[in-house]
């Protein structure tokens, strides 16, 4: 498969302020790739670089196979930015807005091309509203509409589901995937693992300026330990007993007033061995949960790895 | 070709951005309406001995039309620092659309929508007493010379409406405009002024330009000031466009939304 974007030790700073402190990473042609991070990660550093909106001071990233910063106008050829706000022309109405945008690409018909879409996007009966009438998903829906007017083959989203109420967001992540099964290659950014987890191929955690882990959202949990089970006691005295009776053999994870999480190795064989080893100290927890690992874990793991090497 | 097409777009959304907001075009026109109501009829009486035998509303017509033009250029900034807020920049920027296209749409629309608002003040002098002995050539010279210098000032607005870090800030560079209008013989004739003053006035770049209209409506001749008018004109076109595209290219556009 070839890559739709390579960035390679991307620097940028602004002023004294180090933004992006090197770095690296592929996306594959018509694949989701999310990158993940906090507010002030510099997430959207990296999507400005990316779309010919700044230049990097150091490093190289090219984007539908051309250098964003040797030759931006090929670029934008091939892409499509729906920043983070949606960018959608409030005096006029959707129709004007999604026509604005055919012409300014030279599609053939942009009068046809605008109707298809508001049709595509559930916008008929609105078409013919100003934009400053939407509500936040009905913008944000016209918005992406906008971006896929040219068929580019690269699509950025800064942020696409941020504000937005949770139907709109459902929504959201069905246009994305609908578009990605299309063939089109989809950039976004998100401060969701939620969101990450839901929709992309790849994942990237953006932390200081810096990747600090990149995998499938699988491979990303794997970094986490997993077949964690909470107990919960019936007294103080009880979950004593029980972490005498386990800790030998099992990491134990977590402990909080009366309850006790542990990790196995995740496979039945070693969560049934914990389980005889309570019913041999004569234990019996008045509660217990399998603790599934979420991307959160990994993200709050890796973030705080990073605060000790420090 | 493809650029001439995509100015031709932005010129008309922008254009559709003016004619849906009759609100501001009722602001640009309003202080200078009430300007030249005001001079005509409160200091018209005073100062009006001053202009000879030139009657007064004659004598500030071309001063009160580049008032509306400068105050209609206010709007021109404003509305491409909107377009930046909102992030609309930006997609246009991530698109294969010239810089020169996006701004030029904003220089085309501002001027030809100040040719109108234009238009109206000449309607109200006319009411009030405004008459002229130019013929079609002279109204033609006239129109150009306020078309090529609204396009000019529109240059120099679309670069402080990239600059501006607010909408609202955006239009602020034109009171140093006004300012220049009223130290200039738009309302009284230079010799009343001080003469720190009149040196200025007489040798700032509106005179000549004021004076040329002024030429042309009272006289129906350009007059021997009509190719500083143009050498001013012209100058601030070139380097305001060349400072526009600069400023645009090397900007990264901050939205705040």
């Amino acid at each position: 498969m070839e890559s739709a974007i390579t960035v390679c030790e991307l620097r940028k700073a602004y002023k004294e302020n180090a933004v992006l402190t090197g770095v690296d990473f592929t996306v594959e042609s018509g694949t989701i790739f999310a990158l993940l991070g906090s507010n002030g990660a510099g997430k959207t550093t990296i999507i400005n670089i990316l779309t010919t909106l700044t230049k990097a001071d150091a490093g190289n990233a090219t984007v539908g196979g051309f250098d964003v910063a040797q030759s931006p106008n090929k670029v934008r050829q091939h892409i499509s930015l729906t920043g983070q706000f949606a960018a959608v022309d409030d005096i006029l109405t959707a129709r004007e807005n999604l026509k604005l945008i055919g012409d300014l690409r030279h599609v053939s018909n942009s009068v046809q091309t605008a109707a298809d879409l508001l049709k595509k996007f559930n916008l008929t009966v609105a078409a013919d509203r100003r934009a400053t009438t939407f509500s936040g998903g009905m913008r944000r829906r016209l918005d992406i509409a906008m971006s896929l007017i040219g068929s580019p083959s690269i699509i950025f989203l800064d942020e696409p589901t941020n504000g937005l109420d949770p139907e709109a967001r459902h929504d959201t992540w069905q246009m994305i995937r609908e578009l990605a099964k299309n063939g089109t290659t989809v950039f976004l950014t998100t401060q969701y693992l939620e969101e990450a987890d839901e929709l992309a191929d790849t994942i990237a955690v953006l932390h200081q300026g810096k990747i600090i882990a990149k995998g499938t959202a699988n491979e990303l949990k794997k970094l986490v330990p997993s077949g964690l089970v909470k107990f919960t006691f019936y007294d103080e005295k009880q979950l004593e007993t029980a972490i005498g009776a386990l800790e030998d053999d099992f990491e134990i994870t977590e402990r909080d007033d009366l309850s006790l999480t542990v990790a196995t190795g995740g496979s039945t064989t070693q969560i049934a061995g914990l389980f005889i080893r309570l019913r041999d100290a004569k234990l019996e927890p008045t509660d217990f949960s399998q603790q599934i690992p979420t991307l959160d874990d990994v993200f709050f793991k890796l973030t705080s790895n990073k605060e000790e090497e420090k | 070709m493809r650029a001439l097409k995509d100015t031709w777009t932005m010129t008309r959304r922008s254009l559709r951005h003016i004619v849906r907001s009759p609100d501001t075009i009722i602001t640009v026109l309003l202080s200078p309406i009430a300007l030249l109501l005001m001079f005509v009829y409160v200091l018209g009486g005073a100062l009006g001995h001053q202009t000879g035998s030139i009657k007064y509303v004659d004598f500030i017509t071309p001063g009160i039309i580049i008032m509306t033009v400068i105050s209609g250029i206010a709007y021109a900034a404003f509305r491409l620092n909107t377009d930046i807020q909102k992030g609309i920049i930006n997609r246009f920027r991530t698109m294969p659309v010239a810089p020169s296209s996006i701004l030029s749409g904003q220089a085309l629309s501002s001027t030809l929508s100040n040719l109108f608002s234009s238009l109206l003040v000449l309607a109200v002098a006319f009411v009030i007493g405004f008459r002229t002995s130019a013929g079609l050539v002279e109204w033609l010279l006239f129109a150009g010379l306020v078309a090529l210098f609204t396009l000019a000032t529109t240059w120099m607005a679309i670069f402080f409406g990239l600059r501006a870090k607010s909408a609202e800030g955006a239009g602020s560079f034109s009171y140093i405009l006004m300012l220049l209008i009223f130290i200039s013989p738009s309302f009284v004739p230079t010799a009343s002024l001080t003469p720190f003053l009149r040196g200025f006035a007489e040798n700032q770049p509106f005179t000549p330009i004021i004076e040329t209209m002024r030429s042309l409506l009272i006289t129906g001749t350009p007059g021997n000031k009509v190719w500083l008018a143009l050498v001013w004109s012209v100058g601030i076109l070139v380097i305001m466009y060349g400072l526009a595209i600069w400023q645009y290219n090397r900007k990264t556009f901050v939205t705040n939304s």
